[in-house]
């Protein structure tokens, strides 16, 4: 697995105590770091069974369901937090995803692998669907189906309706702040309902 | 069997024994009356360790009973009902956990029950046994306890009407238990699972010889009536698929035939079923069974807000449901989660791909079966029992269960 360079700055964003739903959550590697370092409960929800089981393990609260349509089961304004980490992409209804988000946390947080990534666009410039180390499908095997650019997601924080609090472009764990869109590998977005 | 240092198989708790616990205390019970005295016949597995903070009490469901794991020396072929889940190195691992299963009040398999001489009357019950539920069987496990000297269990364990119990437990003596494991459960039955115990319960009593329950002075047993409401339990324990699969149209002929005797597989292997169940279980237990599962409604007393409900709860919770299991069907855990989520409760819950139906949670399923065992590695940490010494195991139980019918492995809710 490629290390996790957004869980840092998610830890960083998350007060002591908050209550916290991880969307997609793996193996629970960002709920059991949350707990660690900043003492916060939640769950995690998660489609695949044998990350379900990788999370029982690892000793974190895991839901097993999918999130398309699971999140029916948490009522409005239950989390402080609500995060999907790398699996924005993966959902067939990436809006509505988003939308639900907004109801059920005070705050939510989506990181994604930028798609305006100058590799990326290399790639697609050579002819040929990217490859890397954040995306490393191939085009017809790929869970990713919606990927997206920077700016492509602050337009769907708009026609949602989120408020963007924070947005950072990480590359290899360090904030772009030049391009970012162009030099910057996975998108960070901070956001709450807006008022 | 000729052998008497048969070989164990490996992950088995091997020979054992059930006990007998006397308890001579009335027990009131939730439908007003009380129980002047009763016995119940347990078996455990594993040591409780010094600290006593390892027990696992298993809970059954309708038709189960006290034998959960092992072999009876009488029967070494027979493995207790639950032999694939319990045992040293398995999911639940009695190298660790001490665990109990037992039989419940008004069982058939030793426990005080219907058929049991009523001491008033120097008679057997039959129809004056009272009706007992949940709530009563949940008592009567802590005295057990009481008696085994376990103050607090690491776990309350059960499938079905089992996981009931388990979830039970968490309300009924929240101080008494640090985790529940509810598996293939609901937090109610629903209209159409009361409507099917309904009929079952009316293939008995119009039994003749069922005699208002007291066919035992009578010499007999409503077989028919009983052999009716297995064959319709067994349908609905197994999915349609599996059904399918297992027996689709064939028909023992080479064709039609054009009579009403049995013909099709599926009525032979029924019948089967049937038959057989009304030889080893007891009419006035199956009716008390059924309705225990009827009257169970944690929310009922909170207005039916489960969430309230639960707020009561101090353990924390795993859930578990099958994919096809459409008696106890995977959106009635998620009520359960929902609730325990609402409030602020700490609960893991697996939903199993299986392609059996309600019965999945007594077979083999790696996934399953691992994951368990991952959140009893939890429960041990959590209570001091200790890391699994040795790879877990998986199996045990036929995973072709209804081949050839015979030796086969039945659940029930």
């Amino acid at each position: 697995m490629t290390p996790r360079f957004d869980f840092d700055l998610i830890a960083s964003w998350i007060p002591h105590g908050a209550r916290v739903l991880d969307l997609g959550c793996g193996d629970g590697a960002l709920l059991a770091e949350l707990g660690e370092r900043r003492g916060s409960a939640g769950y995690g929800v998660e489609i695949d069974g044998e990350r379900v089981l990788a999370a029982v393990s690892r000793g974190v609260n895991v839901l097993q369901m999918n999130l398309e349509s699971g999140l029916s089961t948490f009522g409005d304004d239950a989390f402080d937090f609500v995060i999907l980490s790398q699996t924005l992409q993966a959902m067939r209804r990436a809006d509505l995803v988003l939308r639900e988000m907004l109801r059920v946390g005070r705050e939510g947080i989506v990181t994604f692998p930028n798609f305006g990534y100058w590799r990326h666009r290399l790639a697609i410039a050579r002819g040929r669907m990217p490859v890397s180390e954040a995306l490393p499908y191939q085009w017809y095997d790929t869970p990713n189906i919606h990927l997206c650019t920077v700016k492509d997601f602050e337009d769907l924080c708009a026609t949602v309706g989120a408020e963007i609090l924070d947005e950072r472009v990480l590359h290899e764990g360090r904030s772009v702040q030049v391009l970012p869109n162009l030099r910057g590998s996975l998108g960070v977005f901070r956001f709450r309902r807006r008022a | 069997m000729s052998t008497t240092n048969a070989t164990i198989a490996p992950g088995s708790v091997g020979e054992v024994v059930p006990q007998r616990a006397a308890f001579a205390e009335p027990l009131a019970l939730k439908a007003g009356r009380a129980l002047s005295g009763y016995e119940l016949v347990f078996e455990t597995y594993g040591e409780l360790n010094a600290a006593r903070s390892n027990a696992v009490l298993v809970c059954h469901a309708l038709s189960g009973n006290h034998h959960v794991a092992g072999f009876h020396r009488d029967n070494p072929g027979k493995a207790g009902w639950w032999d694939n889940m319990v045992g040293p190195g398995k999911a639940v691992d009695t190298n660790r956990f001490f665990v109990i299963g037992l039989n419940n009040l008004g069982g058939c398999h030793g426990s005080t029950g219907p058929a049991s001489i009523d001491p008033a009357t120097g008679k057997r019950y039959g129809a004056s046994f009272p009706v007992v539920t949940v709530e009563d069987w949940v008592e009567s496990q802590a005295r057990l306890l009481d008696h085994l000297g376990v103050r607090r269990l690491a776990a309350a364990m059960g499938g079905s009407l089992g996981g009931m119990q388990a979830l039970q437990w968490t309300l009924s003596h929240p101080d008494r238990i640090a985790h529940a494991v509810v598996i293939a459960a609901a937090p109610k039955l629903s209209t159409q699972n009361i409507a099917f115990n309904d009929v079952a319960r009316q293939a008995i009593v119009s039994d003749p010889d069922f005699h208002g329950g007291d066919f035992y002075s009578h010499n007999t047993v409503p077989a028919r009536g009983l052999k009716l409401a297995r064959m319709l339990g067994h349908i609905t324990y197994l999915s349609e698929d599996l059904l399918g699969s297992k027996f689709g149209r064939e028909i023992k002929g080479e064709d039609y035939g054009f009579h009403y005797d049995v013909e099709f597989e599926i009525e032979s292997y029924l019948r089967y079923q049937g038959d057989k169940f009304a030889q080893i279980f007891d009419a006035n237990t199956y009716l008390l069974m059924t309705k225990a599962l009827d009257y169970f409604d944690p929310a009922r007393a909170a207005d039916g807000d489960l969430a309230r409900a639960l707020g009561a709860a101090q353990a924390q919770f795993f859930l578990a449901s099958f994919s096809s299991d459409w008696r106890f069907p995977p959106e009635r855990s998620r009520e359960v989660v929902e609730a325990l989520v609402k409030a602020g409760k700490s609960v893991s819950y697996a939903e199993i791909d299986a392609p059996h139906g309600h019965d999945a949670f007594l077979l083999d399923n790696a996934l399953y079966h691992r994951t368990v065992a991952a959140y009893f590695d939890r429960i041990a940490a959590d209570v001091g029992a200790g890391a699994r010494a040795r790879p877990l195991i998986i199996g045990g139980a036929e995973l072709e269960e209804m081949k050839g019918y015979a030796g086969t492995r039945e659940a029930e809710p």
